[in-house]
């Protein structure tokens, strides 16, 4: 009975866990971007303005819902449940704790890329069935800029899998008892850091978005609770970026004296804040150097990094 | 890309800088004594009203939101019977304020006028009217005026040589 219903506590644990932790980051990247633009930020309603999350998630759910006539309907509601339910489907496999994980699947790393990289179909169908030439843009920047950061991503991350010597997520952070990983693969850590910010679409690669370019983009036309599954959905995979960095590079939940989820959730809360840290410092780039950068330096870098890697441990062996 | 990691090292350095930010309704910002805000009319040293009904001001305002009537009180002193200024039209360009012959009606650094009736907004001579002399405490125009009015007579304001008599011979 225990090992039926054990699952099921963990994904009710979990999904309340991330998505008010996403609720909750919109109010933490206010106060963190205030705080680092020597403002206050939200600080009114309740305490510390904890309030504001309540309140912006009232505005959002009675805001009006509106699909515009000349919208592909049907894709155009579907896009911004893509987003979310790709970004919540990837924390099956990400282990919170040892033996608190959903699915503890032998290719675990695989299954995260997968379902992350699925993400931007949302992006990609929203901008086209919004049926607006901003849209598009910002649809076609997000295809282009996953397609040329999905394929760095995955290769910085194989320099942890042959150090590992598996996909499962679990073996990876056990693997990491003597020492993190992000020291012997600093390298690959830096890569997938950027292409985790790409990834999740953030400044200072949110060219799919680009407000002062692209007004905003692939969601310009989304109003009410469908952009905020958009807002949502970016939040998730914030937090899933920064649970994946701090699970094959930093050591997941291992730690001295705290409880391992304690570990995880506070090397999590890092990486968050170094990407609210990110959006708070860091100008745009151009697209073409986006395009330039990701293909003529981060892919090269990637195939270094995973053949000394693995020249490496053949050589040890 | 160093460059790019310095200027996240110089952004983090900000969380411990101080906030520019001022709480507004607890904390207020200096507004100096001559900023443009509310309008107020001002009185003489001695109490009596400075504005002499001149109509200037009401002239000078480029919106027209000032109105008044001219009187005149026993003594022959020329006041206004009614002042009123429209603040809802006012957009606080202090015109006025130049234009006044008498220092009378004078802007001050308050803008916490918010009402919620646009009517409220239309200030009569009671509300306009404040019990000091504003900016200018010594200044008292009936006292410098070469005017003849009850109680002074010519050649007796401040300054003021009595009048040349104009049948005499003598310089």
């Amino acid at each position: 009975m225990k090992s039926n219903l054990f699952p099921l506590f963990i994904i009710g644990v979990v999904l309340f866990v991330v998505l008010n932790l996403s609720a909750g980051l919109i109010w933490v990247e206010r106060r963190l971007l205030a705080l680092w633009q020597d403002r206050y930020g939200p600080n009114r309603v309740g305490p510390f303005g904890l309030g504001q999350i309540v309140a912006d998630s009232i505005k959002l759910f009675t805001k009006e819902d509106w699909i515009p006539p000349f919208a592909d309907k049907p894709v155009f509601v579907l896009a911004p449940a893509i987003v979310v339910a790709t970004a919540l489907i990837s924390f099956a496999v990400v282990p919170f704790a040892p033996g608190f994980v959903i699915a503890d699947l032998n290719i675990g790393v695989l299954f995260l890329l997968a379902m992350s990289s699925l993400g931007v179909y949302s992006v990609v169908l929203a901008g086209w069935s919004s049926n607006n030439k901003y849209s598009l843009l910002g649809g076609v920047r997000a295809a282009a800029q996953m397609m040329s950061y999905e394929v760095f991503m995955g290769l910085s991350l194989l320099g942890v899998v042959i150090l590992a010597g598996s996909f499962r997520l679990t073996d990876i952070v056990e693997a990491q008892r003597g020492l993190w990983f992000v020291f012997p693969q600093c390298l690959g850590f830096v890569l997938f850091l950027i292409a985790g910010v790409a990834e999740t679409r953030r400044l200072p690669f949110d060219l799919a978005e680009a407000e002062s370019e692209l007004i905003a983009g692939f969601h310009s036309e989304y109003s009410g609770m469908k952009f905020g599954m958009f807002f949502v959905g970016e939040y998730i995979g914030v937090i899933l970026i920064s649970a994946t960095i701090s699970l094959l590079f930093f050591g997941g939940w291992l730690g001295p004296i705290l409880p391992p989820a304690l570990w995880f959730a506070a090397k999590t809360m890092f990486f968050i804040c170094l990407f609210i840290l990110f959006r708070a410092a860091l100008p745009r780039p151009r697209f073409d150097q986006l395009m330039s950068w990701g293909w003529k330096v981060m892919l090269p870098l990637a195939l270094v990094n995973l053949l000394v890697t693995g020249a490496v441990v053949l050589a040890r062996r | 890309m160093l460059s790019l990691v310095r200027s996240l090292w110089e952004v983090f350095r900000h969380a411990f800088a101080r906030r520019v930010t001022i709480q507004y309704p607890e904390q207020k910002a200096y507004l100096s004594p001559r900023y443009r805000g509310r309008i107020v009319l001002t009185r003489d040293p001695d109490g009596g009203e400075r504005c002499v009904a001149c109509n200037l001001c009401a002239v000078a305002c480029p919106v027209a939101c000032i109105s008044l009537q001219a009187t005149e009180d026993e003594h022959g002193r020329r006041y206004p019977e009614f002042f009123r200024i429209n603040f809802s039209r006012c957009i606080f360009c202090g015109y006025c304020e130049e234009a006044c012959p008498t220092y009378a009606i004078q802007l001050t650094p308050d803008t916490e006028m918010g009402e919620y009736k646009r009517k409220n907004l239309v200030y009569e001579k009671t509300d306009l009217m404040i019990d000091g002399p504003g900016k200018y405490p010594d200044y008292n125009f009936w006292r410098i005026a070469g005017v003849a009015i009850g109680g002074k007579d010519k050649g007796q304001a401040e300054n003021e040589l009595a009048p040349v008599d104009t049948h005499s011979l003598m310089p």
